[in-house]
């Protein structure tokens, strides 16, 4: 390790566990006497709990209990709660159904669970739990959003009539259907977002252990945001007092937004540890995974795009149904309205927005925020139609884009967001150069040559992250504020620990925010450790997603930085005589400027810590701590061209360029992003060509494991060509944007209008199956031979 | 995965006296189909025999023109294997593309066809090349040994031992993945016989399994090139549906797979 501040390539400090094994998960975690839970779930997508006979199962080796629903509801233990208000455009409140941890009347999807078996052995609970006799009486389930709408569907939950969660607007209508009313030129389509399940690679787990003497419990869990968790376990569910409940969120394997919530079983474990006796472990297996971790995406939606004679954008017209499965997540409701319809406008000056989004209740697995959560919705229905629309016109898809980019800033867009900075023509250009777009012809007529169809896509995306500021997301109905937290503490010894509330699960946090203290202080980033995910060390923060740890996290700390870095300056003055204007920090030292009077920082933090000699009034220590609330959203953009070839005998499709023009404002470590984008266009090409949650008519999820449910591989995808282009974001101390999700939200559109392209068919729906691909390219071809 | 009883057992006799005492057991070959269908609490067997440690049912010999190979040789070693390679290389290049490293390097040629997956990939050799399969208790003609989805001849206590493959003129294997399992969804062996008979099986697409495709044998006979077979497609009634593939684009899947295996061979 070295001094590696802003900019630099510094290796990730948490791969030295990693790779050998040596992380420390939840599953890895043990407390004494501790007892292993395994959940009953129901078989059935809609059925009445008629009863639960737990005879058998009780008899069974190692067994301690079956807990049920009743006891759950008996013991005033709360349902899961969705933390965003959404108010339909008629006024009235968002229509939210019951949630049990266990239910005890309706199950309402496949994996829902209705009781739960405590035992010596995850294997003994296992059998146990197949051996509780549940009778259930089938009801007709409702699996497709649209048909969860029509008039005699079956009603999920009586709260919901006609299974109606919302109908939510946003934008000026009658000045959109104006607009409409003058385009020269229409463009119109239906447009499938594909339901996405997450798949990280650690499931979820819990250990949770309570302390009778001391009446507190601890949770160790699988958790992307800790102390949200232990609020909502406090404030919402009532299984303990915020003080007598320490939620750790150890090294946790992935999450993607799946890991934001708080689900079932953690809170069923938290209780039972308290009622059994004894600590409690559960680890989801994958099959779990795949029931019930919430899902992703899932719209259903028209667009319409109007045009003037001169190819201008008059206006946007969108229709939305999503799918928010069978009941509402955490933050389920915020996803397909605030998170989505809000970057309608894209990178382009769009005079008129009108979107309507009606929520939905089916029978399928909670649907909730994945990697991008709303924005790769908006993006890709966006970045269909604007290359649909150019095509039709017959202009080039680039040179359309570009005629309609916002130039000048802070833009305000017809649908709340206020861009801060952007230069859109950077990141186009940089794009289109990287992927000779212009030699784009030569290739196709020679991959014809070889029997191939050769289509090129691109994507502009725009995309908003760290959600902020708290009043202001507060006043959309968002339950919580979006702020950060942080906190410095110097040692003695001029070693450092930062206290973070954000959490690491595959970000690089203890390598890219060490990276900021050696920037500031000159400081080896050996010499500076990263605390997070413990309720108990860190005393608030809210978690990680939404590319939201470096534009809110990184800034608290810069406010924290700030006052241990005036503090120290005071203190060197002091010892050294000098003015604290004349003090400099450079390479681990104070120095005074101009002389050659100097003290390095560990000196300067032994003399806060001994308190000898500080300057009148002044209290000992170094050790500060900041909260940030920002002042907007972040709007990181960029563009993404895809090359595709397809085998028209087979519609098989293989990505053969792939190149990323992204602005993430500035950047602490290139490496870490390029991870990130890498990551995320991986998963973006993934749900373009391969993952799709697919249930049948009963209600049964057909994809849950990997022997049909298909993640990309490294052989499915290329190598990247990626740059970033920067336009330092105004509203944060270190002008970043986030990175976290731009690869997943651009690059769907770029592959799909890549194939397109290719197969020269305008209405291909994702997953882009090679069987799809070749339905459609042949149809066209025999319509053509008509 | 419920509790099981593991053996190991060092000889074909052993084995089966083995299994003869177990309540409910199953032999273990590589334990790439068997132990993943236990672990989701889709089989419990009380009883696991594993039948890969028999010296006798390991390893490839030569055999006149073709190979005999053990039950308990692993894909990867008859696709690294120099005598499968010079002999009969479509089967070598089919052993080199099933599953993945992983699957390769434990999952058996015994395991793979007394499982019969209509999706696997080696019951297309055998038939194509008209193999022998030789069983602790007798011989079968390949076509005899296959006689359903997930149904061979075996009886419950009966042991793949080895299966003889007979030599080839030309041998190719053409292959459309499922992009998930990476079982086939079609594939296509094409056998050319010293005598220049010509056999073509095809798995992943069957309902039953894996099936001959005589038209295209009959084609091939008189004319052995991939513009032979481009306009012979199986009845799509006769074909699996699910989501991956309808049985019309699976049809479609074995004329191109044909077509391949035939240019390559
Ligand atoms: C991820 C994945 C991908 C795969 N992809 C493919 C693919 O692309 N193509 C393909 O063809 N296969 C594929 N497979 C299956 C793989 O080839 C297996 O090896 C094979 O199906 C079973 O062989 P095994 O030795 O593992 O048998 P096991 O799983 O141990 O046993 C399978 C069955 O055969 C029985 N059995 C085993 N050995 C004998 C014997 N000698 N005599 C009698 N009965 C026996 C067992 O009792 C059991 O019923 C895949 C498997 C996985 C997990």
């Amino acid at each position: 390790m070295a001094v590696e501040g802003i900019g630099a390539r510094a290796l990730r400090k948490e791969d030295k566990r990693f790779i050998t094994g040596k992380g420390k998960y939840t599953d890895d975690m043990t407390m004494p006497g501790m007892g292993y839970a395994a959940f009953v779930r129901s078989p059935h997508a809609h059925a009445k709990v008629k009863g639960i006979d737990a005879s058998a199962a009780l008899e069974m080796p190692g067994v301690d209990a079956v807990l049920t629903g009743d006891q759950l509801v008996g013991n005033g233990i709360g349902n899961l709660i969705c933390g965003w208000m959404i108010h339909s455009k008629d006024g009235s409140p968002m229509k939210m159904g019951g949630w049990r941890a266990l239910e005890p009347e309706i199950v309402r999807h496949v994996g829902q669970a209705v009781a739960v078996v405590v035992a010596d052995t995850q294997a003994q609970a296992r059998d146990a739990a197949d051996a509780v006799v549940v009778d259930y009486e089938e009801l007709p389930a409702v699996i497709d959003p649209l048909a969860a709408l029509e008039a005699g569907a079956p009603q999920i939950h009586p709260e919901a009539e006609g299974n109606l969660i919302y109908d939510w607007e946003i934008g000026d209508e009658a000045a959109t259907n104006a607009a409409f009313e003058k385009a020269a030129h229409v463009t119109r389509m239906e447009i499938h977002n594909n339901r996405l399940v997450p798949n990280a690679m650690e499931p979820r787990a819990a250990l949770a252990g309570y302390d009778a003497a001391e009446e507190h419990y601890t949770l160790y869990t699988t958790s992307q945001n800790p102390h949200v968790a232990r609020l909502v376990l406090s404030a919402f569910y009532n299984v303990a007092p915020e003080n007598k409940l320490r939620v750790i969120a150890p090294d946790v394997g992935g999450g993607f937004g799946s890991k934001i919530y708080i689900y079932p079983e953690e809170m069923v474990c938290l209780w039972a540890s308290k009622r059994v006796g004894r600590p409690i472990k559960w680890v989801s297996d994958r099959t779990e995974a795949f029931l019930t971790d919430a899902h992703g995406r899932d719209h259903r939606s028209e667009a319409e795009l109007a045009l003037d004679a001169d190819n201008k954008i008059l206006g946007l017209r969108v229709k939305t149904v999503a799918n928010l499965g069978a009941y509402m997540s955490l933050f389920s409701s915020s996803v397909p309205t605030y998170l989505y319809a809000t970057l309608l406008s894209g990178q382009y000056d769009i005079p008129a927005i009108h979107a309507n989004v009606k929520t939905v209740y089916t029978n399928t697995t909670p649907v909730d925020a994945y990697r991008g959560a709303g924005r790769p919705e908006a993006t890709y229905l966006l970045e269909r139609i604007m290359e649909t629309a150019a095509r039709e016109v017959g202009l080039s898809p680039a040179e359309f884009r570009r005629k309609n980019f916002i130039r000048s800033f802070p833009h305000q867009t017809p649908v709340i967001m206020c861009y801060d900075a952007g230069d859109y023509d950077a990141t186009l250009d940089a794009a289109l150069k990287a992927a000779d777009y212009d030699g784009f012809a030569a290739r196709k007529a020679e991959a014809a040559s070889r029997g191939k169809l050769r289509g090129i896509g691109l994507s502009c995306y725009i995309e908003a992250c760290g959600i902020a500021p708290s009043a202001a997301v507060g006043s959309l109905g968002a339950g919580v504020g979006l702020w950060e937290s942080a906190e410095v503490r110097v040692n003695p010894v001029g070693s450092i620990e930062v206290l973070t509330g954000s959490h690491s699960h595959g970000q690089g946090h203890e390598t890219t925010f060490a990276q900021l203290i050696s920037e500031r202080f000159g400081l080896d980033t050996n010499a500076v450790s990263i605390v997070h995910g413990d309720t108990d060390k860190v005393q608030f923060g809210m978690g990680t997603y939404g590319s939201r740890s470096g534009a809110v996290g990184m800034s608290a700390i810069v406010k924290a930085l700030d006052k241990v870095e005036a503090k120290a300056k005071k203190i060197a003055a002091h010892l050294m005589e000098a003015s604290e204007g004349d003090i400099q920090i450079e390479g681990g030292e104070l120095k005074v400027a101009g002389t050659d009077k100097k003290l390095t920082f560990t000196e300067v933090a032994l003399a806060a810590y001994t308190a000898h000699n500080l300057p009148e009034g002044m209290e000992p220590g170094l050790k500060e701590g900041a909260f940030y609330d920002p002042t907007n959203f972040t709007f990181p953009a960029g563009t993404y061209v895809c090359e595709v070839e397809v085998d028209p005998d087979t519609g098989k499709t293989e990505v053969v360029n792939f190149v990323a023009a992204d602005d993430f404002g500035n950047i602490i470590n290139p490496m870490i992003v390029e991870g990130q984008v890498h990551g995320g266009i991986t998963q973006g090409i993934g749900q373009a060509l391969l993952e799709n949650a697919s249930y049948d008519e009963n209600g049964q999820l057909l994809t849950a494991s990997y022997m049909d449910y298909c993640m990309p591989r490294a052989d499915d995808v290329p190598s990247y060509n990626l740059s970033t282009h920067v336009t330092a974001c105004p509203g944060n101390p270190l002008g970043m944007k986030g990175c976290g999700e731009a690869g997943a939200i651009g690059s769907p559109p770029a592959v799909i209008n890549a194939i397109t392209d290719a197969i020269g068919d305008n209405n291909l729906s994702m997953p882009a199956s090679p069987e799809k691909v070749w339905a459609l390219y042949h149809a066209g071809l025999k319509q053509a031979a008509e | 995965m419920y509790e099981t009883t593991y053996h190991k057992a060092g000889s074909v006799s052993e084995a089966a006296s083995l299994m003869a005492n177990a309540d409910d057991g199953k032999f273990l070959g590589g334990g790439q189909t068997l132990l993943p269908t236990m672990k989701q609490r889709l089989a419990a067997p009380s009883d696991l025999v594993d039948v890969t440690k028999i010296a006798d049912m390991k390893g490839i010999s030569a055999n006149g023109d073709g190979v005999t190979i053990g039950a308990a040789t692993t894909h990867f070693e008859v696709s690294t294997s120099d005598l499968v390679k010079q002999k009969l290389p479509g089967l070598a290049s089919l052993a080199g593309g099933i599953g993945d490293p992983a699957v390769r390097h434990m999952g058996t040629i015994g395991g793979s066809i007394a499982n019969n997956d209509p999706a696997a990939d080696y019951p297309a050799a055998l038939v194509a090349l008209g193999a022998t399969v030789v069983t602790s208790k007798r011989e079968l003609a390949a076509e005899d040994f296959f006689t359903g989805m997930f149904e061979t001849a075996l009886d419950e206590d009966e042991i793949v031992v080895a299966v003889k493959f007979p030599g080839a003129a030309a041998s190719a294997y053409a292959k459309y993945p499922n992009p998930a399992s990476r079982y086939a969804m079609a594939g296509v062996f094409v056998a050319k016989g010293s005598d220049g008979s010509v056999k073509v099986a095809v798995t992943g697409a069957g309902q039953n399994g894996v099936f001959r495709m005589s038209d295209m044998e009959t084609a091939l006979a008189g004319n052995f090139s991939p513009d032979a077979v481009a306009g012979i497609a199986p009845d799509a009634n006769d074909l699996l549906s699910d989501i991956h593939g309808s049985a019309a684009y699976r049809a479609n899947l074995v004329t191109v797979m044909a077509k391949r295996a035939v240019q390559k061979a």
